[in-house]
């Protein structure tokens, strides 16, 4: 099969090797269905975070004689962790292209390059916590630092499902190589984490923009 | 060494010191053992496996749902009767046969059981069965996630059932409001075996919301507009998109009172700025919410009853559909009403108290609709019917007590007393149990292709119907006289020891009704010969669902159909009968095609087994079971995401097959 019928093919979320008219429909209709489905399971989640945002903004002054964001949050640090996701949300997007093209080695390298600014982003995060911990500040400390350990760690948790995730698709891709089914899980992946990071947008904003104010 | 094996668990948590729950907890590992013993005997474990458990056919799904349901529906019935029978006895100087510590976790578990365990699995059951078939589908958007939905409800129902003889429930109430459900004040295993039964079987419910809006919004058949989908169809997708709001805020709120228990963090505790306010707000915006999920199926059911028994199309279905769409709006605007006691001043209290008033004019809209739909129709007077009407008088009556909760001055006398509890019963027993009720009667026959038999279900509903007033009128009255909620003992002098034993009175012709009910099952079941649907439409109903075969054959229609009205079936009908002025319409017989259906799996009984372990270890902190089921979990779903050979195509020659035993079926 030429590059150019794969590309088409992948573009239609058709699996090349598609041979029965049937499968043609099946599979167009299972990729309509699969990405409505995590379209919505994605709004569920944002219902999700709304609701320990609503935790954060009513408990984010009680902090109960300790200290407060202002005096725990180092900016640099947190634009460093904030650039990691963002980038990482670009060379995904990098990997799609590539999906779309139906070029199997630059989506497996684009989603290691994902993987591994994702991976220092929680690696940061995690970093930040035991900090946070050791010196006495940890969740256990006020209401304001139990929802904030409970929002940041939400996010963090997304996102190392997201890893995990990631790493299984990869082996898929290596596996299949890119048809209908892994262009499909593909598509899910890229909404899960483009989403996490206009979540974490929000994050940056609400805890530590305003908390430094 | 033991505490790393066993967490906290040890003989201790069997409480061999509290005989009720020995002998109920006993009776039911003993059943239990004869079920199995049963199927062993049977040689029914290698059906059973393949056909049942590791199916993913919405329409079994469906069925196990219902089944399991009604299991509990018994359980929370005999904590009813357990509270009705406590307190009738339990007054002046006579402490009644329960424990206060016993007779806590009592009342926790009927509210657990009935809402989540009982009324949630019934519509997901119908919803299941039914609405595939009325969008002319032949099964739901995520088939194996349909089946992990259903095996960690049961994970759920497993762990409230197992709290009877391993440790304890919770003593909080349904809701679990903190500080009392914090460690300080509930330092056992109860609140952790109500905070993992429900967030395990809630993440089920939330997978089913997500897979039955796709399912409706993605999956109906050609010409099916949103305008035509059945109404049924029109309250299941309001309640989904319910579900897909409201239960995310159940997870969040659970789990943060998960972290306070287990991790010391500090959001609803009495001290460190913790809020417990913010746990109340949280569980009623999920909760008021959850009160629609549950009755806008029923609205949906009593249109279907309404419109098929009066064969007569459905008064206003525009107006019905909008009515819908409104409740679905407006109950998230409401939830304060919950507490109004909260004191959030005077302009939030009146905003809420409107709100939750306005709700009253959509129900409105929809009683009158059902009204006028009998109005000048040819009523039959089956037993669905029956249900429907004993609903239009009982739910509008706890409707106007529901109206005159809302008023937050009166709320602020009633709150929290009897009168609340007989309101709320009203609504759900009236609205919610008659309703499903009559949605289990009308779709049996399509279910199982067995007719359940009329005179017991017609018994069944005058005794649910007479019990119902003798239970909770008496409520209303002691709510007046100021009998609070969840009191195990009051004092002679009160003057309320008629009204409790009248309600008692009540509380035994519900348990005839319920006797009925399960005998009209059984005995319809066993003499089935009798009772068969053999022609698929034992109403002449209006929907597509009738439009196929009792039971359906697995792929639900041979041929996709193609509809261009609200009620297809009923129009098809009508063509026939007119085939000569319209011959065109009369469809010929058009060759079969392969159809693509999914593989069963087990992996969803896999996972539910690890996540009954996964629960289990948290409960008792078992940490090491914790991740090793933990892990398990995750290996069983990466192993089905690795899995590219899930579903294959029905041959030609099996359709045809199947359609002549069902066509030969009809002749017979």
């Amino acid at each position: 099969m030429s590059t150019q019928e794969n590309v088409i093919s992948a573009q239609a979320g058709i699996h090349p090797h598609a041979h029965h008219g049937h499968h043609h429909d099946h599979d167009a209709e299972a990729t309509d269905k699969v990405v409505f489905g995590f379209w919505i399971y994605i709004m569920s989640d944002c219902i999700l975070f709304a609701s320990i945002f609503g935790a954060f903004a009513v408990l984010h002054n009680n902090t109960f004689g300790g200290p407060d964001a202002k005096e725990l949050f180092s900016m640099p640090y947190v634009l460093v962790e904030t650039f990691l996701l963002l980038t990482s949300s670009f060379t995904y997007g990098l990997a799609m292209l590539g999906t779309y093209r139906g070029a199997k080695n630059q989506v497996l390298f684009w989603l290691g390059i994902t993987f591994l600014l994702g991976l220092g982003f929680i690696c940061m995060e995690v970093n930040e916590f035991h900090k946070l911990i050791l010196e006495g500040n940890g969740p256990q400390r006020s209401a304001f630092l139990s929802s904030f350990f409970t929002l940041v760690g939400t996010h963090g948790l997304h996102v190392t499902c997201g890893l995990i995730w990631m790493v299984l698709l990869m082996l898929q891709v290596g596996k299949h190589g890119i048809g209908a089914v892994t262009t499909r899980k593909l598509a899910c992946l890229s909404l899960f984490w483009h989403f996490l990071d206009i979540v974490w947008i929000f994050v940056f904003t609400v805890v530590y923009l305003m908390g430094a104010i | 060494m033991i505490e790393h094996i066993l967490g906290k668990l040890d003989l201790s948590a069997i409480p061999f010191d509290e005989p009720p729950a020995m002998i109920a907890g006993g009776g039911m590992v003993v059943g239990a053992i004869a079920v199995v013993i049963l199927i062993t005997y049977l040689r029914k474990w290698k059906w059973l496996w393949t056909e049942w458990l590791t199916s993913v056919d919405h329409k079994k799904i469906g069925i196990m749902y219902i089944l399991v349901a009604l299991v509990m529906l018994l359980r929370g019935f005999a904590d009813a009767m357990l509270m009705r029978a406590q307190q009738a006895v339990s007054v002046g100087s006579a402490h009644g046969f329960l424990p206060p510590s016993h007779y806590d976790q009592i009342f926790t578990a009927h509210g657990v059981i009935m809402i989540f365990f009982m009324a949630m699995p019934i519509m997901v059951g119908l919803m299941n069965i039914v609405v595939p078939l009325q969008i002319g589908a032949r099964d739901v958007a995520f088939p194996f996630l349909n089946s992990v939905s259903f095996w960690l409800f049961v994970v759920g129902v497993i762990l409230v059932m197992l709290s009877l003889i391993v440790g304890e429930f919770g003593r909080t109430g349904w809701l679990a409001y903190p500080p009392l459900s914090e460690t300080q004040f509930s330092p056992g295993v109860g609140v952790d075996y109500y905070l993992w039964s429900l967030q395990i079987s809630g993440i089920g419910t939330l997978l089913t919301g997500v897979n039955f809006f796709v399912t409706i919004i993605k999956m109906r058949c050609p010409g099916m507009t949103l305008m035509r989908m059945p109404i049924f169809t029109w309250t299941a997708l309001c309640t989904n998109i319910l579900i897909i709001i409201a239960f995310p805020i159940l997870t969040v709120t659970l789990g943060m009172l998960a972290l306070d228990r287990y991790l010391d963090f500090h959001f609803f505790s009495n001290s460190f700025g913790g809020n417990q306010m913010l746990y109340v707000n949280l569980i009623w915006a999920w909760g008021h919410p959850e009160v629609y999920i549950l009755v806008l199926p029923a609205f949906g059911i009593f249109s279907e009853v309404v419109s098929t028994y009066c064969q007569k199309r459905l008064f206003g279905y525009t107006t019905m559909v909008y009515a819908t769409a409104c409740i679905t709006i407006l109950s998230f605007i409401v939830w304060l009403h919950h507490f109004f006691t909260m004191g959030a001043g005077a302009n939030v209290n009146a905003f809420f108290g409107i709100a939750t008033m306005v709700i009253s004019i959509p129900t409105g809209v929809k009683i009158f609709n059902w009204l006028f739909t009998m109005y000048r129709g040819r009523v039959h007077f089956t037993a669905p019917m029956y249900w429907t009407l004993g609903f239009i008088v009982t739910f509008s009556i706890g409707g106007m007590t529901g109206v005159l909760l809302a008023v937050p001055g009166a709320d602020f006398l009633l709150h929290n007393s009897l009168f609340l509890i007989a309101h709320f019963h009203n609504v759900i027993i009236g609205g919610v149990v008659f309703g499903y009720i009559a949605g289990i009667t009308y779709w049996f026959p399509k279910a199982t292709g067995i007719k359940l038999n009329e005179a017991l279900g017609k018994a069944s509903f005058w005794c649910w119907l007479v019990g119902f007033y003798f239970a909770f009128i008496p409520l209303y009255i002691l709510g007046f006289m100021g009998a609070t909620r969840r009191l195990s003992h009051y004092d002679a002098a009160t003057g309320w020891h008629p009204y409790f034993v009248i309600a008692l009175v009540g509380a035994l012709i519900i348990f005839a009704g319920i006797g009925f009910m399960v005998l009209q099952i059984g005995t319809s079941i066993l003499w089935r010969k009798k009772n068969m649907d053999t022609t698929g439409d034992p109403w002449n109903g209006r929907t597509l669902e009738w439009d196929t075969a009792s039971p359906p054959p697995f792929y639900n229609f041979a041929h996709i159909p193609h509809v261009h009205s609200v009620e297809p079936h009923w129009d098809h009908k009508q063509a026939l009968l007119n085939a000569e002025k319209h011959p065109a319409r009369v469809e010929s017989k058009r060759a079969y095609e392969p159809i693509h259906m999914p593989k069963n799996t087990g992996v969803g009984v896999m996972i539910g087994i690890f996540g009954f372990f996964l629960g289990f270890a948290l409960i008792w902190d078992i940490w090491w079971l914790v991740i090793a089921s933990g892990l398990a979990i995750f290996a069983s779903v990466a192993y089905r995401s690795f899995d590219y050979d899930i579903d294959y195509y029905v041959t030609v020659e099996e359709i045809e097959k199947i359609e002549n035993e069902i066509s030969n079926r009809k002749r017979a």
